[in-house]
């Protein structure tokens, strides 16, 4: 019972209306916990459709999530409500009421909390543009939707002699929702689930699992599809700083062989990454894949960089047996526009928590997978190239840098800003955060070719696809990320120069353009010079 | 003015007792912002510290009344909280604010003073001394006033303070969740001691509301100390 009233109170502070109830001072029988909380029977009926009779326990939360759809279509996860259940009994509280007054005391903190949470002030100016739409699922738990840097609260715990019940709240900080329209995004694949996942110890109690997305959960409230994550990632990468992306860009180079990459959709996607810590997205088929693959992983949370080339056998391997059945689905992904990508290669993002347990689990997965992986690993190159040439190992890369720009297309404007940031961004980051996976790398020296990371620098890894040694660039990378950052500087240095003519110019055109005339060759020879 | 106190009694002493929990809220808000914000803080500490009304059966039972809730939303403040549903408890409360509010205006402070809500109960002790106000929780709630010069300015403020009381709400319900000591559930005749029982509706835990002005000199004068000596002199 006391679910369905958290349940009800959840929503109906999301209603958009303020609620108003009333005290009575003789009890009615029907107010649970002495508290007047209206029941609204549909959300009862979500609930119970929901928890299909169960209570929650460990790794099977309630949740409820709160989205907001507008009008256009578009979707943004809000707010995640989850009760959780573990199995800290406390032992101590014998009287059941005591537990009954504790469980009246966390409604009211969150009918309070409620009020509190960013998403109650959208909800109360929902109407035309857009609408809050409710979901209650039973199971784990699935922060992902909530973009970067999303906060929790933690609304109660109380414990009884069977466990801890905790509440709490998990709610987007990134409001900034901008429509995809204009990234030209294809129709969301069904079945492509695009996860979130941040590195971020959970304040909260819950499990966070990647795993057992629950499509058929929907009970009709909007459901975070692709389009979700897009909009997260484009919103988020144009808010976030472009160093953030390009960090993650870069990161996704680190794939393995089968360039996994970054589409260009996961390249935002990445982005989501909070300021100091890497996010990474992985990619994932309907439940089946996915699940059982995150679950043999057993890490709460992705960790993006220094993947080992085994990653994208990894997601596709446990449970399916070298994941060729996905494979075969990548083909008809892969023909499509950019963002489509993310689909399937970029399971290999599956990375591991930076722990180097969590590593280890990770190689002996690898390495079972990769072998069996071998020819789906050609195969995954082989589609690679032609969506995503830049970070292919073949020599289609002479296009290296063109290619670059095509996963970059839809953030074209900052392709420069972009690069330019990846060695400032990059490299304070990767001792930090390099370093436990590049160290779980070495020891799993799994993915062959993956085994050229060095610690220092972040971009010296062998198979990494456009930046390879082999390939276009006869140079290492770093050499290269400053060859590539120069050019910028020129143009606008040239550009300077062009812009201080045209303003002289303007002045007094004749005498200045002539004694600019004059000096056009120092001007040139200066430009010389620096580069 | 003098506290606001649920029941009579010999005012505690200042300072907080022995066991008694303290938590101190800081807030800077701009004048017509003070009592809103006062009572966004003290209704949601009361919305949790106040049940139905106790109604005591012949065999030592007793079952307990509903307490309604309502959104309040804020005028000054891009703020809305919820509070129990009575109104003669919010009466009470917008009565010690408003003196509260009146009180910071008008002493010549500076705009700084503090508000405190404690709840207590009582002791009964044996003739001649009067009953014991024993505080088992304070809520502080220190409060500055800013002065702002333009429009733009009070906008910001609204959106600040709005977000502010975010966290302090968040912060009241997280030590509301400690759980830690609450007084014990009262047999009937001991329920005064423990609860206000004088609300029609609802039934908050025994409190008294009183204030400090911090003016310009940054001595604090307090109002409960004037009436504990004044008390006492009269005794």
């Amino acid at each position: 019972f006391f679910l369905f009233q958290t349940v009800q109170v959840i929503v109906q502070a999301r209603l958009g209306e303020k609620i108003c109830t009333r005290s009575s001072s003789s009890p009615t029988g029907s107010d649970w916990f002495n508290l007047a909380i209206k029941d609204i029977p549909e959300v009862t009926h979500e609930a119970k459709k929901a928890l299909a009779g169960q209570l929650p326990a460990v790794g099977r939360s309630m949740c409820v999530e709160i989205s907001l759809k507008t009008s256009e279509g578009d979707s943004m996860e809000l707010e995640i409500w989850c009760l959780e259940m573990n199995e800290k009994c406390d032992k101590e509280i014998k009287v059941s009421y005591t537990v009954y007054n504790r469980l009246s005391l966390l409604l009211k903190s969150l009918l309070a909390i409620t009020r509190v949470t960013p998403a109650y002030r959208l909800s109360r100016k929902q109407g035309h543009e857009y609408v809050i739409l409710y979901r209650i699922y039973f199971g784990e738990v699935q922060l992902s939707g909530l973009g970067e840097g999303f906060q929790t609260v933690r609304v109660g715990t109380v414990g009884t002699p069977v466990g801890t019940i905790t509440l709490s709240c998990a709610y987007r900080i990134n409001l900034a929702f901008m429509s995809t329209r204009q990234f030209e995004r294809t129709p969301p694949i069904m079945g492509i689930i695009i996860d979130h996942f941040v590195d971020r110890p959970y304040p909260s109690s819950s499990p966070m699992h990647p795993c057992n997305y629950r499509a058929g959960e929907d009970n009709g409230a909007v459901y975070p599809s692709v389009e979700d994550s897009q909009e997260v990632c484009t919103t988020s990468f144009s808010t976030s700083p472009p160093s953030q992306c390009v960090f993650t860009v870069t990161k996704a180079h680190f794939q393995t062989p089968p360039p996994v990459v970054t589409d260009t959709l996961k390249v935002p996607v990445m982005g989501l990454a909070f300021s100091h810590q890497l996010s990474s997205s992985r990619l994932s088929y309907q439940p089946a894949a996915l699940g059982v693959g995150s679950a043999d992983m057993g890490y709460p949370v992705l960790f993006a960089g220094g993947l080992n080339a085994a990653h994208p056998h990894q997601l596709i391997g446990p449970g399916k047996e070298g994941g060729v059945p996905p494979v075969p689905s990548q083909p008809a992904h892969g023909a499509q526009a950019d963002q489509e990508r993310m689909c399937t290669p970029l399971d290999g993002v599956h990375y591991s928590a930076a722990t180097p347990s969590s590593s280890e689990d990770t190689e002996t997965v690898s390495n079972s997978s990769e072998g069996k992986c071998g020819s789906p690993h050609d195969l995954l190159e082989t589609i690679f190239i032609r969506k995503v040439g830049a970070f292919v190992n073949k020599p289609i890369n002479q296009v290296t840098m063109a290619n670059l720009d095509i996963p970059f297309a839809m953030f074209a404007p900052k392709n420069v800003e972009l690069e330019d940031n990846d060695p400032m961004v990059n490299p304070p980051e990767s001792p930090e955060t390099e370093s436990p996976l590049q160290g779980s790398l070495h020891s799993e020296g799994s993915s062959g070719s993956s085994t050229g990371n060095t610690h220092d620098d972040f971009v010296m890894i062998d198979f990494k696809p456009a930046f390879s040694k082999d390939d276009i660039l006869p140079m290492d990378l770093g050499t290269f990320y400053r060859e590539f950052q120069n050019p910028p500087q020129l143009s606008s240095l040239s550009i300077d120069i062009g812009a201080q003519s045209m303003a002289e110019d303007l002045d007094s055109l004749p005498e200045k353009l002539a004694v600019h005339e004059k000096n056009v060759k120092e001007f040139d020879a200066f430009v010389e010079t620096l580069q | 003015s003098c506290p606001l106190s649920s029941r009579c009694c010999a005012p505690s002493s200042p300072a907080p007792a022995m066991n008694c929990r303290a938590e101190v809220l800081e807030v800077s808000v701009e004048g017509r912002q003070v009592e809103e914000a006062m009572l966004a803080v003290l209704h949601t500490v009361l919305l949790h510290r106040s049940t139905g009304k106790f109604h005591y059966k012949k065999e030592g039972t007793y079952s307990i009344g509903t307490v309604g809730t309502q959104d309040v939303d804020c005028d000054f403040i891009d703020f809305a909280y919820v509070r129990v549903s009575s109104e003669e408890l919010d009466r009470a409360l917008r009565k010690a604010v408003g003196e509260f509010k009146d009180a910071l205006r008008g002493s010549g402070s500076d705009g700084m003073g503090q508000i405190s809500l404690e709840f207590y109960q009582k002791k009964k002790s044996r003739w001649p001394f009067s009953d014991e106000c024993i505080p088992w929780e304070l809520w502080t709630i220190k409060v500055n006033v800013v002065n702002l010069a333009n429009e733009q300015e009070r906008q910001i403020c609204r959106e600040k303070v709005g977000e502010k009381l975010c966290e302090k709400i968040i912060n009241i319900v997280e030590v509301m969740n400690r759980h830690e000591y609450l007084p014990k559930m009262p047999t009937q005749s001991e329920v005064d001691n423990v609860f206000d029982t004088s609300l029609k509706d609802v039934q908050p835990y025994l409190y008294k509301i009183s204030y400090q002005i911090t003016d310009s000199l940054g001595t604090s004068v307090t109002t409960t100390m004037r009436r504990l000596i004044k008390d006492t002199l009269a005794l």
